[in-house]
């Protein structure tokens, strides 16, 4: 497979669940805390997907897809975000900023997974 | 979810409740600070999503209500006031009770979860807090799919032309629709402008699908769960795999384009009235093009196929495979149900009740006939075994330099699945002595005046309640003198024994008996023909042997229809009932005591003209009691000989359902298992060959 995927989440606890099961699935895992963090590390390594949480601090989710969107190497690729149900307006706005889909908290391991083959194919 | 991410999330939590604290104090000192607020929503947001992924409910949905109120704070719908901040410290008190788990004394101190939420409330005004409306995704839950019919689907799916900027690749959603079941996609490119007017960045490509799937429509509307906005997406259901769409045609092409909305019904009319194929007129026309055109043929083509294989599909089921334990269950059940309905006799008639009577009657009937369908299912056809002897007989004549010929005969007689099992071995036993043995080199025979090809013919055929399986040879025969000379060595026989050939022949079938000169690797080991007798045995069956030298060899087995229920002779020994079984018997003769007595006990008893020896079954079973005046022999017929058994009385037929016994009894020479009568008692089934042998 070889594909990297960049999870970015301030909670500490999702990133390393989501990571532990893009790892055992044999994706390559690059982990960001926030959206600054993640616009700093996605300049330095090629991401083929990225995850990212919507509430974060210095730079939300859905700044963060907009930001993203805009380099040419993250024009096209996959984007999910990881809402909460109550959401259903960010679910719009993040789409509009480019999200590609979203996965609703709290999710299964499975669905992630599922999710993930069915935007990286 | 492992413990591992359990603890790193506590560990979180108390280090985001200790911020929230902080953070609290600060902004009850600088109410309107939206920075505040924010990181004040983001640790609750945190608390509850988290808490909720590594299984901590409680806490979400305690936090979700509070969350709610600062989502409404953020918004500066309510203003951060004292008692806002004096809830939300409570409330992040009981969080943090609640990580902690059960505290030592009751719930105490502090308001209850209730109590917060209702004060929260209270603050919102009635503020319509937004309902959790929850819907994982994935709700399609592959592992709880009902079973559903296939239902064929036309899917129409256009994508926004921005698709790819949201970094999605329709491709994909097409290997997701595959994936379902049977798709057929058809990219339609009408869209496409030309190339000075393209812009790389936009999918004007958009496609027609037919899906067959028994997953249902959400299935399929899951798969374009993310890009439903921005596309559009129709789904229609074109064939629904019930009977009523099973007609093997389909819709007509103009029909299907009309449906589609891709040419208006007066073009379609239009266009008929002309006599060509319409396809090609309705391009011409230029009401279509030709890709759509060609797409609803694809639908037509599909639907058909679809509805060809579930007509297929129906056929087969015409005949079902079923695990043979469960048939051997209901065949269990069957004989347990024979077994009531004897006592119901039983008891009708003890009871002298007429109107019981009746009804035992009727349950006898429907048993007899329950029994025999049942045992019907069992039944095969024993031709599947014969058709592994053509090759055995093609490769052994050819290692010996012999031809032969195997015909079958009679491939289409049933018999018990068990019974076609084990009739395996013995067949292929009795068929390489016969090629070994029994047919001569194609030399030999023409010196005789025999084709120089041998015939083996191997043939089955129904004899009452038995079937016979017959394997005859038109090779040397078996030699009588030479068996005769081998019995004598290994001392089988005395010197002066006068033996019938039928019992000179039945020898063969003793163990480490064989009259081969040299031992060939297809037979002559002596082992093989006594493997015959004890399968047969244990079939409860009989093999025969016929033989004329010089012109052949016939061995005939003969095989009980079936194994669980066998028509039996109940007969009474002693005061204990006994089974033998029918097919064995061939007469009951009576026995006179004082005529007995005259013999001097030697055990022999005149039938019409020929000595029959007789066993007498209470000196066998060691059973005390006084001899009856007459007594019952009954004259058996076991493939080695008639022999007579000595019984008290014969009580009569007897539907047998065969009892095995257990573990302990198992091995008991001369009881072959065990039935239950009608009162409830046991009957011993006797093993007339086992019996005969040790007398």
């Amino acid at each position: 497979m070889g594909k990297t995927i960049m999870t970015v989440d301030d909670s500490a606890s999702i990133r390393q669940m989501v990571g532990f099961t893009l790892k055992g699935a044999g994706y390559d895992v690059v982990e960001a805390v926030d959206g600054r963090d993640a616009l700093s590390k996605a300049n330095n390594s090629s991401v083929h997907m990225v995850i990212t949480d919507l509430n974060m601090p210095n730079l939300d989710g859905i700044g963060l897809i907009g930001e993203l969107r805009k380099k040419p190497a993250y024009k096209f690729i996959p984007i999910v975000m990881l809402t909460t149900e109550s959401q259903d307006a960010k679910k719009q706005e993040g789409k509009a900023a480019g999200a590609t889909g979203w996965i609703v908290k709290p999710f299964k391991a499975e669905q992630l997974l599922a999710v993930v083959r069915k935007v990286l194919g | 979810m492992n413990d591992n991410h359990k603890q790193l999330f506590l560990e979180e939590a108390q280090e985001l409740l200790s911020e929230l604290e902080n953070q609290l104090l600060e902004l009850e000192q600088a109410p309107d600070d939206k920075e505040l607020i924010g990181s004040v929503f983001r640790a609750m947001h945190t608390i509850k999503g988290s808490g909720a992924m590594f299984g901590f409910d409680d806490i979400a949905a305690f936090t979700h209500e509070v969350e709610n109120v600062y989502d409404k704070v953020r918004d500066g719908q309510i203003p951060v006031t004292k008692e806002l901040i004096n809830l939300t410290l409570r409330a992040r008190d009981r969080i943090k009770l609640m990580l902690d788990g059960p505290p030592e004394g009751e719930a105490g101190e502090g308001l209850t979860e209730s109590e917060i939420i209702a004060g929260l409330k209270g603050l919102t005004q009635g503020g319509d807090a937004p309902t959790p409306d929850k819907k994982p995704i994935g709700k399609g839950d592959p592992g709880i799919v009902i079973s559903r019919d296939k239902v064929t689907y036309r899917i129409r799916f256009i994508p926004s032309p921005d698709i790819f900027l949201t970094g999605t690749n329709p491709l994909l959603l097409l290997n997701e629709l595959s994936l379902l079941g049977e798709c057929i996609a058809r990219a339609q490119l009408d869209k496409i402008p030309s190339l000075a007017d393209i812009d790389p960045e936009k999918c004007y490509t958009y496609w027609d699908i037919i899906l067959t799937t028994d997953r249902g429509i959400d299935a399929v509307k899951d798969v374009f769960i993310f890009v439903e906005d921005g596309c559009v997406l129709t789904i229609d259901t074109i064939d629904t795999g019930s009977p009523e769409d099973r007609s093997p045609g389909y819709k007509k092409l103009g029909e299907i384009l009309v449906e589609r909305g891709d040419i208006g019904k007066e073009d379609l009319g239009k266009v008929l009235t002309e006599k060509k194929y319409l396809g090609e007129m309705l391009v011409e026309k230029g009401v279509t093009t030709p890709d759509k055109v060609e797409s609803a043929l694809i639908e037509q083509e599909h639907v058909k196929k679809v509805r060809e294989k579930s007509r297929a599909n129906e056929e087969s089921t015409a005949s079902i495979r079923v695990p043979a334990e469960k048939l051997d269950s209901l065949v269990n059940l069957v004989g347990e149900l024979v077994t009531v309905q004897a006592r119901l006799t039983q008891t009708a008639s003890v009871l002298h009740d007429n109107e019981l009577a009746a009804i035992a009657e009727e349950v006898e009937r429907l048993t007899g006939e329950l029994r025999d369908n049942t045992l019907n299912i069992r039944m095969l056809p024993i031709g599947t075994t014969f058709g592994r002897f053509k090759r055995l007989v093609r490769d052994l004549s050819n290692d010996l330099d012999k031809r032969i010929e195997l015909i079958t005969e009679g491939a289409e007689t049933e018999l018990d699945k068990t019974v076609i099992d084990r009739l395996n071995d013995p067949l292929v036993h009795i068929i390489r002595n016969s090629i070994d043995h029994g047919i001569e080199l194609p030399s030999v025979r023409e010196a005789q005046g025999k084709p120089g090809t041998g015939t083996i013919r191997l043939s089955a055929s129904y004899s009452g309640a038995s079937v016979l399986v017959t394997v005859t040879d038109d090779g040397a025969g078996l030699d009588a003198e030479a068996i005769r000379q081998k019995a004598l060595e290994k001392g089988l026989v005395s010197p002066t024994a006068e033996l019938t050939k039928k019992e000179l022949f039945s020898l063969i079938f003793a163990p480490g008996f064989s009259t081969a000169k040299t031992v060939t690797n297809v037979s002559g080991r002596g082992v093989g023909m006594d493997v015959v007798r004890k399968t047969i045995d244990m079939l409860r069956g009989a093999v025969e042997v016929e033989s004329e030298r010089g012109s052949g060899t016939s061995v005939t087995l003969k095989l009980p229809l079936t194994l669980a229920i066998i028509d039996g002779l109940l007969v009474k020994v002693g005061g204990n009932f006994f089974v033998l079984p029918l097919s064995t018997v061939e007469e009951c003769i009576e026995l006179i005591h004082e005529t007995d007595e005259l013999r001097n006990g030697n055990c022999l008893v005149n039938v019409r003209g020929q000595l029959v020896p007789y066993i007498r079954l209470r000196e066998t079973f060691g059973m005390e009691g006084g001899l009856p005046r007459i007594e019952q022999i009954i004259i058996t017929e076991a493939g080695r000989g008639r022999i007579g058994f000595v019984v008290d009385d014969v009580i009569g037929e007897h539907q047998t359902v065969i009892k095995s016994l257990g573990k302990v009894y198992r091995d008991i020479d001369g009881i072959s298992g065990a039935t239950i009568l009608g009162d409830g008692t046991v009957a011993l089934i006797l093993d007339t060959n086992r019996l005969s042998t040790a007398a």
